[in-house]
C-alpha cells in the first residue's frame, strides 16, 4: 500500500506507476477495483477556514469528522449532509472529505441546499499521468475557465486523485423539527412531499418509509431555522397537508436528528443480504419505481426523487425500470455494473474524458465504465 | 484585441456555405448581406466588433444540428449567441465564422409544479422563464442584471449569477438537464427532471463552458415557490473596512441574507444624481435583504440591525413598506445606468475573499490615481464578487487602452489575494489573455483537453476563453 505524505509525493507516485491503482480515502464507500492500493489518508488537515467568508479548504485525506467539528465550533456546517455508508456497506475505516467528493455523497438536505457538487468550489488533483492540476479556488463565485470542479466531483477517482478540496459552507441552524404523517401509501406520501416542497416553507428534508421503526409507513418533513420561524412553518405545513390526515410535529432534537440520520445513512438496509440500489428519478415517478420493483424494500428521500431499494440479490432493477427516465446505481451487490451504462455519443464523451485525464487507464479502472 | 487571422479558404467559399445553410433552414433564417449582419457584429462588449460571414437563426434542435453538421463538414467556425448581452465578448464573431443565434428557440416546452421544473428552449429570456411560472407564485432563481434581455442559452454558457445567488446559487446549481448539440451535429441529452444526472457530471462541465463544447437548445431548470416576503435594510458607513467587517459579522452570526450589495462613494453619488433614490452620502453603503415569513424577516432584520449598530453606521434604514423597499433597490439597480450617463465605462467582474475587501478597495483607489481614470465600485458583498466600473472616454485616443490596462491590474490583484478573474460574466475575449495569471500551463492544458473531446477540430467559439497562443496549434494556426 502507498500513502504519499504530500501532493508532490502523490504526483511522483502516480507518474512512476506502471500498473493499475485502486484509490482509497478511508475505504468506506465500497468502491472496488483491481490494483495496488493508493491511500490519501496522509494528506491531512484543514488548510484554511474563514467563517466570515463561509469557506473551508482541506487536504483530501482529512477525516470528514474533523472538518465537521471544525465547522461546528463556529456554528457552521457542510450544507449537503454527507452520509456515512459504513453500516450500509459493511465497511470500516474513517470517511475522508476526499472520498465524499469523489463519490458526490449528498444526504436529505440535497433537496434544498444542493449536492456535494453544489457546495464544492475548488479542487487540486493529480491526473493519471502524474500532473498536478487545480481548478476553481476558495471563492464561492467563479466562472474562470471550465468547471472541472464539478467534473471531478462524483468521478470516483477515475480522472485523478484529489489532493485538496474547498467548500462553501452554511450557518448551522438554531432549531430543527420534523412534521410526521403516519399510514400513507407511497403514492399519497409522495403527493404530500411534493406539496410541501412546492410551498414557500423551505423544507430541508422530505422522506417516506413504507415501513418505519414500528413497521408502519411514516412520512417525514424537516423544517430548520430560527425557532419562531420553524414553529410557524411547521404549523403552516400541517395545515397545508391536512387532507393527508392527522400529523404531528417531533421537536425533540435527539429524535429528530436520529430520524434523519436513519434516512441519510439508509440504516434500514444495514446488515441485510439483498442488493442495494440507489435510483434517481423525478419525484412523482418514485411510487412508479416502487411498483415496478414489487417485493423490494424501499426508502424514499428527496421528495420521492431518490429511491433506495433493497432487492433479492441478482434482481435486474434496471431491466424493470426501462419505462421510467432516470438512472440506477448499484450501491451494494456485484451482479451488475455499478453505474447505469451510458449510450452511444454520451458514452464516447465519458470515455474520451477518462482517456484525456488518465491516458494509461490506471486510475480506478473500470469503476465508471 | 488580437483575434485569429480569418481562414482564407472559408472566406472564399462564402457563397457555397450560405447556399448549403439555406437548404436546411427556412427562408429568412440565413442572414448574409453585410448590412443585415451588422446587428451581430458585437455583443455588450461594444468596444470590439467584427462582421461575421453569416448569421443563422434556427427554430429547432434539428435545424441547429443540421447547421452544425454543415459547418463541421466545411470547416467553418461557429459562434453561438444567446441575446448578445455578454460583457466579456463571448459572442464576438470572427470574419470567417457563422453566428448561430438561438433567439427563435423561445418556447416553454413543459411546466411541472409537482416536480418543480420548467423545460424551455434555450433562446427564452431569463425573466420570461420566471414570467411563465409567476401566476403560480413560482420563479427561476438566478437573476443576472440583464435578465430582461439575456437568454437561458447565454446564462448556461457563462454560468450566470445575480444578486440573489448567495442563497439560491448560480445557474449551475439550478440546471437539471440540457439538450446539447455537438459540433458535428450529434444531439445528446444530459440529465433531465431528476435531481442528479448519472455518470460523470457533464452537466456541470457544460455549464460555464462559454459555448465551446456544444450548443444548448433546450434546458430543464429548477423552479421554486416564491418566499412569503422579502425586505431590505440600507446601512451607510464612513469607512470601507467597517462595511466589510459588518458583512463578515452578519455571516458569522448565522444569518444568511438572500443578498448583500455594496456601493462605494463614487457609485453612491452617481446613482443619487441619476435616480435620486435618497441614498446617504457616505463612504460605503450596504443593502442587505432577507426573505421568508414575517416572523423570519423581523427576527433576521433584528439581528442584522443589531450587528450594524455595533459598527456605528452613519445611516441605518429598515424598509417599512413595499414602496420603501423599491426605493432602496432603485439606488442599487440604477448603478450601471448612472455610470453610463457620466461617461463610457468598463464593468469588471473579479472575485476576492471577503476578508480582503478593504485592502482591495484601497488598492483600487490608489491605482485609480496612478492611471488617472475614475472608478466606482458596486458589488455582491456576500460572495466577494466585485464589479468595479472604470470610467473612460471612448472618443479620446488611448483612453480605452489605459482603461483595459487598469482593469487587467485590478483583476490580477483579485487573483493575488486568493480570488479569481471572473465571478459571473465569463472570460470571453475580454479576460482571455489574463488566464495564465490564475492558472498554470498544466491547469489550462487540462481544460483544453476537455474541449478536444467535445470539439476535436476546435470550430466552436474557438478564439475565446484561452490565450490564443495556447490554442494556436489546435485551431490549425501556425504557433
Amino acid at each position: 500500500m502507498m500513502k504519499p505524505g504530500s501532493e508532490a509525493e502523490l504526483a511522483e507516485t502516480i507518474a512512476a506507476m506502471r500498473g493499475a491503482l485502486r484509490i482509497v480515502g478511508g475505504g468506506t464507500r465500497g468502491v472496488g477495483c483491481d490494483g495496488e492500493v493508493l491511500e490519501t489518508s496522509e494528506l491531512r488537515g484543514v488548510e484554511l477556514y474563514e467563517p466570515g467568508a463561509l469557506t473551508v479548504v482541506a487536504k483530501a485525506g482529512t477525516p470528514l469528522a474533523e472538518i465537521e467539528s471544525v465547522l461546528a465550533a463556529e456554528g457552521q456546517r457542510l450544507p449537503f449532509e454527507p452520509a456515512d455508508h459504513r453500516a450500509l456497506l459493511g465497511t470500516d475505516g474513517v470517511p475522508t472529505i476526499g472520498g465524499v467528493v469523489a463519490t458526490n455523497v449528498s444526504g436529505p438536505r440535497r433537496i434544498q441546499a444542493g449536492a456535494c457538487r453544489d457546495s464544492l468550489i475548488g479542487v487540486r488533483f493529480v491526473d493519471g499521468s502524474g500532473t498536478v492540476i487545480k481548478n476553481g479556488g476558495r471563492v464561492m463565485k467563479n466562472v474562470t475557465g471550465y468547471d472541472l470542479v464539478k467534473l471531478m466531483c462524483g468521478s470516483y477517482g477515475t480522472l485523478g486523485v484529489l489532493s485538496e478540496v474547498a467548500f462553501k459552507v452554511l450557518p448551522d441552524v438554531e432549531t430543527v423539527v420534523c412534521v410526521l404523517i403516519e399510514g400513507l401509501s407511497d403514492a399519497a406520501a409522495v403527493r404530500a412531499l411534493c406539496l410541501a416542497l412546492a410551498s414557500p416553507f423551505e423544507v430541508t428534508g422530505a422522506a417516506h418509509t413504507p415501513s418505519g421503526i414500528d413497521g408502519e409507513p411514516v412520512t417525514m418533513i424537516r423544517v430548520e431555522g430560527f425557532e419562531e420561524s420553524v414553529v410557524y412553518r411547521a404549523a403552516q405545513l400541517q395545515a397545508l397537508l391536512a387532507e393527508f390526515g392527522e400529523s404531528s410535529v417531533e421537536t425533540n432534537p435527539a429524535r429528530v436528528a436520529g430520524g434523519w440520520r436513519w434516512v441519510r445513512d439508509v440504516e434500514a438496509f444495514a446488515g441485510c443480504d439483498g442488493d442495494v440500489w440507489r435510483i434517481s428519478v423525478k419525484p412523482t415517478d418514485g411510487p412508479r419505481v416502487g411498483a415496478a420493483l414489487e417485493g423490494a424494500r424501499l426508502l424514499f428521500d428527496w421528495g420521492g426523487g431518490l429511491v433506495w431499494a433493497e432487492t433479492a440479490a441478482g434482481t435486474d432493477v434496471r431491466g424493470k425500470l426501462t419505462e421510467i427516465s432516470g438512472h440506477a446505481t448499484l450501491m451494494r451487490g456485484d451482479g451488475f455494473a455499478r453505474f447505469q451504462p451510458e449510450e452511444g455519443p454520451l458514452a464516447a464523451i465519458s470515455a474520451g474524458l477518462r482517456a484525456q485525464f488518465d491516458p494509461r487507464g490506471i486510475l480506478n479502472a473500470g469503476v465508471m465504465g | 484585441m488580437e483575434m485569429p487571422v480569418p481562414n482564407a479558404a472559408v472566406l472564399s467559399r462564402k457563397a457555397e456555405i450560405v447556399a448549403r445553410l439555406q437548404t436546411v433552414l427556412p427562408q429568412g433564417a440565413v442572414i448574409h448581406q453585410p448590412r443585415e449582419t451588422h446587428a451581430y457584429e458585437c455583443d455588450a462588449l461594444t468596444a470590439y466588433r467584427c462582421p461575421p460571414l453569416a448569421v443563422v437563426l434556427p427554430s429547432s434542435t434539428e435545424e441547429v444540428s443540421a447547421v452544425l453538421n454543415i459547418c463541421h463538414d466545411m470547416g467553418v467556425p461557429v459562434v453561438p449567441r444567446g441575446s448578445g448581452t455578454s460583457l466579456a465578448g463571448g459572442a464576438l464573431p470572427t470574419e470567417d465564422s457563422v453566428v448561430l443565434g438561438v433567439a427563435r428557440l423561445n418556447d416553454v416546452l413543459e411546466t411541472d409544479y409537482d416536480n418543480r421544473f420548467i423545460r424551455v428552449q434555450s433562446g427564452r429570456t431569463n425573466l420570461s422563464v420566471s414570467g411563465a411560472v409567476e401566476e403560480n407564485a413560482f420563479f427561476y432563481a438566478p437573476d443576472p442584471s440583464s435578465q430582461l434581455a439575456c437568454a437561458i442559452a447565454g446564462n448556461i454558457a457563462m454560468n450566470s449569477g445575480g444578486a440573489h445567488c448567495l442563497k439560491y446559487g448560480v445557474t449551475t446549481n439550478n440546471l437539471l438537464g440540457v439538450t446539447l448539440v455537438l459540433m458535428d451535429g450529434t444531439v445528446i441529452e444530459i440529465g433531465g427532471a431528476h435531481l442528479d444526472a448519472g455518470g460523470l457530471d457533464l452537466l456541470g462541465l457544460i455549464c460555464g463552458s462559454e459555448g465551446q463544447l456544444g450548443v444548448v437548445t433546450e434546458a430543464t431548470l429548477r423552479i421554486l415557490h416564491k418566499p412569503e416576503g422579502a425586505r431590505p435594510v440600507l446601512m451607510g458607513f464612513d469607512r470601507n473596512e467597517v462595511a466589510g467587517a459588518c458583512v463578515s459579522d452578519i455571516i458569522k452570526a448565522g444569518v444568511l441574507p438572500v443578498a448583500i450589495e455594496f456601493m462605494d462613494r463614487p457609485c453612491i453619488r452617481a446613482c443619487e444624481a441619476h435616480a435620486g433614490a435618497g441614498c446617504p452620502d457616505c463612504e460605503a453603503l450596504l443593502i442587505v435583504e432577507v426573505e421568508g415569513s414575517e416572523a423570519e424577516i423581523v427576527h433576521q432584520l433584528g439581528l442584522i440591525m443589531e450587528i450594524a449598530r455595533n459598527h456605528n453606521p452613519v445611516e441605518l434604514r429598515e424598509s417599512k413598506s413595499e414602496e420603501e423597499s423599491a426605493r432602496i433597490w432603485l439606488g442599487r439597480k440604477a448603478a450601471f445606468g448612472a455610470m453610463g450617463r457620466i461617461n463610457d465605462y468598463m464593468c469588471l467582474d473579479g472575485v476576492i475573499p471577503v476578508s480582503e475587501l478593504a485592502f482591495v478597495l484601497r488598492r483600487i483607489g490608489e491605482m485609480s490615481g496612478e492611471y488617472g481614470l475614475d472608478v466606482a465600485n458596486v458589488f455582491h458583498a456576500g460572495d466577494g464578487n466585485l464589479h468595479p466600473l472604470i470610467l473612460f472616454d471612448a472618443n479620446k485616443p488611448g483612453d480605452l487602452e489605459t482603461c483595459e490596462a487598469f482593469g487587467a491590474d485590478i483583476l490580477k490583484l483579485c487573483v493575488e489575494v486568493g480570488g479569481c478573474l471572473t465571478g459571473e460574466h465569463g472570460v470571453g475575449v475580454e479576460k482571455r489573455d489574463l488566464m495564465l495569471t490564475q492558472f498554470s500551463p498544466a491547469d489550462l492544458e487540462a481544460q483544453l483537453r476537455v474541449k478536444d473531446v467535445f470539439d476535436p477540430d476546435w470550430l466552436l467559439n474557438p478564439a475565446k476563453v484561452f490565450p490564443l497562443r495556447e490554442t494556436a496549434t489546435r485551431r490549425g494556426e501556425a504557433a
